[in-house]
């Protein structure tokens, strides 16, 4: 690698730079209501076509979002102007179509290292229109139609035959009344994906949201709903390592995943927000009897992170595996971890997160385990580790666990550790610089979700976790 | 004379503020075999990592030279690049990366041009076949559940196919039974034989040695060499210990 290519900071942007700062042109400036109303509201229904009950809903959604208080127990976002969220959800089209130069340049430079090509650069970006993954799209597209699959955006599935199916599950996991940013998103959401995998059928390729990252709004305030049926399986893909930048920095997106008799979904994840974002993410799974969830996610981006996908285990013998890695550097406070509800005899579910704090970053771990009383014969295994890579970066972890039988088996264990200086060694003495040996031990680390990631994910992964490792020498 | 591999000049280094080598001196001709005899505690092994750069350890006065370049106080990694390889005594676990990636990311960063996953592949299992390795090992997580035998192994399957110009070897054939002697002999052989570099073993038993043809030995007592003679010494130690050597 040359000696230019090594300088790589994934450094903080400067949020300043990217606030919509109406006051500098006041020709410019959209006359709009503090807070949000209910006619923009029904401003963005009509925008998007919505049926009357999905009218509604937004309505019904705002009205909760109004009554609800952002929550306090978490870490900080005053940052966030909720006196004018309006600015998040109806940022000027100017900036909206914001062009290549307007990236910030640390985005630039990550897409670069991470050798994603200048077309798919420009539409991760947001600026770009169609490019080349658009055919690859299609192409998947068709492939799972013929199995029976659908794979769509959720506005088309609202008119097509599907309408009723959306009807009966969208929110319904999730419901407005969950927090204020699920009413948020109930009130404003707009793109995301729809599946939904037949009974019986077998998906032997992943479903990657990556090619959808063009469609309208996507990448705030999308909505992804999967429904997969009885005795079916699917993996789905959400994002990829090139940092997203969203002029807006807030990310209030809801996944809801339905997960029938017998099925098993894997849902995965790579999340890289540029570092201004607030990510106020809700992913919540249902599991039916024998069915199973697997989560994978690695949380590397935004400037602060709420992120617990939740799995209610409804069903006898239904199971949850959660694995995670959370990456927190300089300017980042991640709250990440997991939720699970056995509500259903035998069910099981089995917790491995890693997190790693850097460069002053806090990265904490959050999980709640409840096991109601009719989940008799059910177990729960968490294991947590922490790493900490200097002596001014944070790591904290905060395990709930509320049992109500006694007929269970539940184990939990956390850790927290360093960097082994031998380690160190042993890898420089086989030439590798400091800065390798480093990431490479990191990377180690990480791997409860690296294996677990297909493999050109898993070489993203690691070539991120490279790149926030420069520059953490000396 | 051979050319000069490595020319250690007084050299003295400390941990932790307290001295453990007081000015050592040792040249290892290219090609040769050395070895460094001595009892517990006399820092050998503090003599190998101080030669590999081992942060640990201080450099408080003299040079080493390595192929005829100053290598005095730069980091492990530069020293490695420059053809210096320690197989450890106490290899440690990395999770994450198995041992064949592993082995071949150290190749190229050593050579600085990329293989071709298939010749690597090929070079790598023959390579496993003299050290009577199972070829499953290659796709295992580096030294993660190894057993003692097997680490040393792999320290020796490293040394093969990093071809150093000075290998370093620290207590390799403490722990292991008699078979696994043989097949680390035969690996440091196999390593004489086609790469042809110098050798420093570092040891207090002589196992390892008796297939060996050893050109020097250098007996260390308490951070100072104390003797210095040819391979017969090795006997002599073998016989009669480190007593009369200490009491010098």
């Amino acid at each position: 690698m040359a000696e230019n290519e090594e300088k790589t900071v994934v450094a903080d942007i400067d949020r300043s730079m990217y606030d919509f700062r109406y006051e500098e042109k006041p020709e410019d400036i959209f006359k709009v209501d503090e807070g949000l109303t209910p006619e923009i509201v029904d401003e963005i229904s009509k925008e998007k076509g919505d049926p009357e009950w999905m009218r509604e809903f937004r309505q019904k959604s705002l009205e909760i979002y109004n009554q609800l208080e952002v929550p306090e127990w978490g870490p900080d976002i005053s940052g966030l102007n909720m006196d004018n969220i309006v600015t998040y959800i109806r940022p000027k089209k100017k900036n909206m179509a914001s062009d290549w130069q307007e990236v910030p340049e640390d985005i630039k430079n990550t897409f670069e290292k991470l050798g994603i090509p200048q077309a798919e650069r420009e539409s991760l970006a947001g600026v770009g229109a169609q490019y080349d993954s658009e055919l690859v799209y299609h192409n998947v597209k068709d492939e799972a139609a013929s199995l029976g699959v659908v794979y769509t955006d959720i506005e088309s599935a609202l008119h097509g035959p599907y309408a009723d199916m959306i009807r009966d599950h969208f929110m319904h996991l999730v419901p407005p009344t969950d927090h204020k940013f699920a009413a948020l998103h109930g009130a404003v959401w707009s793109g995301g994906s729809f599946v939904y995998v037949p009974k019986g059928v077998h998906l032997d390729f992943p479903l990657q949201s990556y090619f959808r990252l063009n469609a309208p709004g996507a990448g705030q305030f999308e909505h992804t709903l999967i429904i997969v049926d009885e005795g079916a399986y699917c993996h789905f893909i959400e994002g990829c390592s090139a940092p997203k930048y969203n002029v807006a920095n807030l990310h209030a997106g809801c996944v809801e995943l339905f997960v029938a008799k017998g099925a098993t979904l894997r849902y995965s994840t790579i999340e890289n927000w540029s570092k201004n974002m607030y990510n106020l993410n809700t992913k919540r799974a249902i599991v039916e009897e024998g069915g199973k969830i697997e989560w994978v996610s690695g949380s590397f981006g935004s400037h602060v992170s709420y992120l617990y996908p939740m799995s209610i285990l409804n069903g006898e013998g239904a199971k949850c595996e959660f694995t995670s890695v959370t990456f927190a550097g300089k300017g980042q406070n991640l709250d990440t971890g997991t939720k699970v509800v056995h509500n259903a005899p035998n069910t099981s579910s089995y917790i491995n997160t890693r997190s790693i704090s850097k460069s002053g970053g806090i990265s904490t771990y959050r999980s709640a385990v409840t096991v109601m009383p009719n989940a008799k014969g059910s177990k729960s295994a968490v294991s947590c580790q922490s790493l900490m890579l200097d002596d001014i970066s944070r790591s904290d972890t905060i395990p709930a666990m509320d049992i109500r039988t006694a007929d269970c088996d539940i184990g939990h264990e956390a850790r927290i550790g360093r960097i082994n200086d031998d380690v160190v060694f042993y890898l420089m003495s086989r030439g590798l610089s400091e800065e390798d040996a480093r990431a490479l031990i990191v990377s180690g680390f990480a791997d409860n979700v690296g294996k677990e990631l297909p493999l050109e994910y898993a070489v993203e992964m690691n070539n991120l976790i490279r790149l926030e490792m420069k520059g953490a020498i000396g | 004379m051979a050319d000069i591999c490595l020319q250690v000049e007084s050299l003295k280094a400390e941990v932790e503020d307290k001295e453990i080598l007081h000015g050592i001196d040792l040249t290892v001709g290219a090609g040769e075999t050395h070895v460094i005899m001595g009892p517990n505690g006399a820092g050998k092994s503090t003599l190998g990592s101080t030669l590999m750069g081992d942060p640990r350890y201080h450099i408080t006065g003299g040079k080493i030279t390595f192929n005829g370049e100053d290598i005095t106080g730069l980091t492990t990694d530069k020293i490695a690049k420059a053809g210096m390889f320690m197989s450890f005594q106490n290899p440690v676990e990395v999770p994450g990366i198995t041992l064949s990636n592993f082995i071949k990311t150290a190749v190229e960063n050593r050579t600085g041009q990329r293989l071709r996953a298939w010749d690597f592949k090929k070079t790598l299992e023959k390579t496993m076949s003299v050290l009577n390795m199972d070829p499953s090992y290659a796709e295992r997580d580096l030294n993660v559940g190894f057993s003692g035998g097997e680490k040393k192994k792999a320290e020796i399957l490293q040394l093969l196919m990093l071809k150093p110009s000075l290998a370093i070897l620290d207590e390799t054939d403490s722990g292991l039974d008699v078979d696994a002697v043989k097949t680390v002999s035969d690996g440091i052989d196999e390593y004489k034989k086609s790469v042809g570099g110098a050798l420093l073993i570092i040891t207090h038993s002589t196992r390892i040695l008796e297939s060996l043809h050893v050109d020097r030995t250098h007996v260390l007592v308490d951070g100072r060499i104390v003797a210095d003679g040819d391979g017969s010494m090795v006997d002599d130690i073998n016989e009669n210990g480190f007593e009369k050597y200490i009491q010098k």
